[in-house]
């Protein structure tokens, strides 16, 4: 049964992007992931051709078109063997804050720009120490003025180095109930007082700028505000949803390339002269990995239909997002057992996948966080 | 999403079963279970008599000829008595089927109407001690002699094998050398001379089931009683594996979803130290990975469901969803009786039930390797 149907404009979307990929970034991808960076440019040769934040309205140069641009944008990108060109978090994640409480001139300000790659973002809700904790930040913002100032320090950014507007989560000292004390703000990577850190070496992700952003006495305009003051905690609520969900496609798509390669792997490598796949091992393990495999696609499925029906689905998300990222990782590992010694190698398109996967089950909220939210909103 | 589409009609007709059973069944549940190891014929009576019985079965036959939600919803509201004993699903919606769908008109006319009513108790053999799911290493045989089919034999985990008063019987021409071209399907009532039934097997779950062996020696029956076409037993049998198996898959997944929901229920009333055993973060986390998973086979059975209906061939996924969530099914009743701390030892407890009772489903309609084996080759492995 098909769950999700697509428009011929999504199926000519997703049959041009496949191109694009296959011609501009899955030839370079081991460059990159050795390089420990993407080109800018990429950014902005994707965004001319269409492919970075399609929901954004036509009015400020998107495609206005809905959630499943994404979901094939995340399985198309999956299909490059690299993580480092983070367009899902850019399109998904960061820009539908801009999206959703942005006010009309910051909208015609910075969307086009976001749309067409001239401008790369970033989300800095993560400190040192609070984790997914978002109740414990400690980066402050104080109005002076006609100015804010903003004071701290997030990590594990992910466009850290790359990102030309940042998405800042801070708090405003002197409210003491945290859920009233966050707001959000846009910072632009060139104000006096913001400075990125280095690079942070990472065990997968290898082609992924992920730094710490630092902010002393960084003066930014009130207007640079986004959304109600003391409205953040609410406003990253009400998006995090989707982030998860985009988690959730990633860990899906991640375990079916992981999958196909393995398979077409087996059929293919002889053991005495009969291909891999022809033991039952491997058969019953290809077979129950493909099980898990389309019973989570299923599920998802039905989650993003429900998302774009504007369905509050917090807490089969949550499940869906630790569920999948344990899958993915699952079968990262089974398939690397399935190859034998050439699972060691680097150049096994499966290594990488294994690292890479490693991560979706701690970052957007670690899996024992999904399952704490699943379980508040469930009553227990 | 809702990917079922039950309409108010579907929805009255389960509160109509639910209502039947609770007043009808329930309350013996435990007596059957401990006590005779069998439903009493007059439930199947009754149940016919308010139509929850062979729903499926055209009006030309005495059914009512409604749709595979209704068998759906009577599995899972049987599955929420918390037993397996009243086998209905398998009568209704595994062996009545062949009749349906390979009787000829004299055959249906002759049987149907009993079936729908309860009259008529079904059973299907196919299993052989020795054999297991191997069909094609059956044994037993019918010979043709004149008018007459002589069968020999014997088969064994038979579902409602004391009870039954029709047999579908799988067996394979002798003088036919290709298995899959020498097995056909017969009607045989249970009073033919030379059908005995053995005794009623001692199981670690389903202790209400009357599940047993049955004998055929020189059992004659008329060769009008053969089902459907010479030697196209196997490719019958094939066509109708994917409802058993769906079937089966609704059965555990019922089964799961009300031993969850129990269980919740359970640690969120009894306490430790004051407080809700819900509370605590273990056990939290647990209920949250069981509902997880049991959201997760929901919604990949629905859409089974869906295709099934459709008439589309999802052996491949069909497969995948019994041995997928039959283990699913028996992970979480592991689990959950953990939860349930001693209290899970006791008979009175409902999970020590279903945790022996969903412990055969990765094994029966076809073990749940046979299910990966089958997986493995549609998906050309």
């Amino acid at each position: 049964m098909e769950i999700l149907t697509y428009t011929p404009e999504q199926e000519d979307f997703r049959s041009r992007l496949r191109a694009f990929c296959e011609a501009q970034i899955t030839p370079f991808a081991d460059r990159w992931e050795a390089d420990h960076e993407v080109p800018r440019d990429i950014w902005r040769r994707m965004g001319r051709a269409g492919f970075l934040c399609p929901c954004v309205e036509t009015r400020y140069g998107g495609l206005g078109g809905d959630f499943r641009h994404a979901l094939i944008v995340s399985q198309e990108l999956a299909a490059t063997g690299q993580t480092g060109l983070a367009a899902s978090l850019h399109s998904d994640v960061v820009v539908p804050y801009i999206d959703s409480f942005a006010s009309d001139a910051q909208k015609r300000r910075l969307l086009p720009g976001c749309v067409s790659g001239e401008i790369v973002t970033a989300v800095a809700m993560t400190e040192p120490g609070a984790g997914s904790d978002l109740a414990a930040m400690t980066t402050t913002a104080v109005v002076d003025g006609d100015a804010i100032v903003l004071n701290g320090t997030k990590t594990f950014i992910s466009n850290g180095v790359s990102c030309d507007l940042v998405v800042l989560a801070a708090r405003e000292p002197d409210v003491a109930d945290p859920h009233q004390a966050i707001s959000l703000f846009l910072v632009e990577a060139d104000r006096p007082g913001f400075k990125k850190g280095s690079r942070l070496d990472k065990m997968g992700w290898h082609s992924q700028d992920t730094a710490e952003l630092y902010f002393t006495d960084c003066r930014i305009p009130r207007e640079s505000r986004l959304g109600e003051k003391g409205a953040g905690f609410l406003m990253l609520m009400s998006k995090l949803q989707q982030e998860r969900l985009v988690c959730a496609i990633g860990g899906i798509v991640a375990a079916e390339r992981i999958l196909a390669w393995t398979t077409d792997h087996c059929r293919n490598t002889r053991v005495d002269g009969r291909p891999l796949a022809k033991g039952q091992t491997v058969q019953f393990a290809l077979v129950e990995m493909a099980a898990e495999i389309k019973i989570g696609r299923t599920f998802v499925e039905t989650l993003v239909a429900d998302h774009i029906a504007g369905t509050q689905i917090v807490v089969e998300t949550s499940m869906a997002k630790f569920w999948t990222t344990d899958l993915a990782n699952r079968t990262a590992n089974r398939c690397l057992e399935l190859i034998g010694p050439a699972g060691n190698l680097e150049r096994t398109p499966i290594v990488r996948a294994l690292r890479d996967a490693r991560i979706m089950a701690i970052f957007a909220g670690t899996n024992e966080i999904m399952k704490q939210i699943a379980a508040k909103f469930m009553g227990f | 999403m809702q990917i079922l589409a039950y309409t108010p009609a579907h929805e009255d007709f389960r509160r109509r079963l639910r209502a039947f059973l609770e007043a009808e069944v329930a309350p013996h549940v435990d007596h059957w279970e401990a006590e005779t190891h069998i439903v009493p014929r007059r439930i199947w009576e009754t149940m016919g008599d308010q139509g929850f019985l062979c729903t499926s079965v055209p009006p030309a036959y005495g059914g009512p000829g409604l749709d595979f939600l209704y068998s759906v919803i009577v599995i899972e509201e049987i599955s929420r008595t918390n037993h397996n004993g009243l086998a209905a699903p398998l009568h209704s919606d595994i062996v009545v089927p062949y009749i349906v769908a390979f009787g000829n008109e004299a055959q249906k006319q002759r049987l149907l109407p009993d079936c729908v009513s309860g009259r008529t108790i079904t059973a299907v053999a196919m299993t052989e001690p020795g054999a297991g799911s191997d069909l094609a290493a059956m044994t037993t045989t019918a010979v043709e002699d004149g008018d007459e089919i002589v069968l020999d034999g014997a088969k064994t985990f038979i579902t409602n094998g004391i009870n039954a008063d029709l047999i579908v019987l799988a067996a394979k021409d002798p003088g036919v050398e290709n298995p899959h071209q020498a097995i056909s399907l017969y009607l045989v009532p249970a009073d033919t001379p030379g059908f005995s039934r053995g005794r009623h097997l001692e199981k670690m779950g389903y202790h209400s089931q009357d599940t047993a062996e049955l004998f055929f020696s020189a059992c004659r029956i008329p060769a009008a009683n053969r089902l459907g076409e010479k030697g196209t037993g196997f490719v019958m049998l094939m066509d109708k594996l994917q409802q058993e198996r769906l079937v089966v898959a609704v059965m555990a997944q019922a089964g799961a979803e009300f031993l969850l929901q129990w269980t919740t229920d359970y640690l969120k009333r009894t306490r430790v130290d004051e407080r809700p055993r819900s509370r605590s973060q273990d056990v939290q986390f647990a209920l949250v990975e069981m509902a997880a998973e049991v959201r997760l086979g929901r919604t990949f059975l629905d859409t089974l469901i869906v295709d099934h209906m459709a008439g589309r061939n999802v052996v491949v996924e069909t497969s995948m969803a019994k041995y997928w969530i039959s283990a699913m099914a028996h992970r979480a009743a592991a689990r959950c009786l953990d939860l349930c701390g001693p209290e899970a030892g006791l008979e009175r407890c409902p999970a020590a039930r279903t945790f022996r009772d969903t412990r055969v489903m990765s094994i029966f309609a076809g073990t749940n390797e046979i299910m990966k084996q089958i997986a493995g080759k549609f998906m050309g492995f």
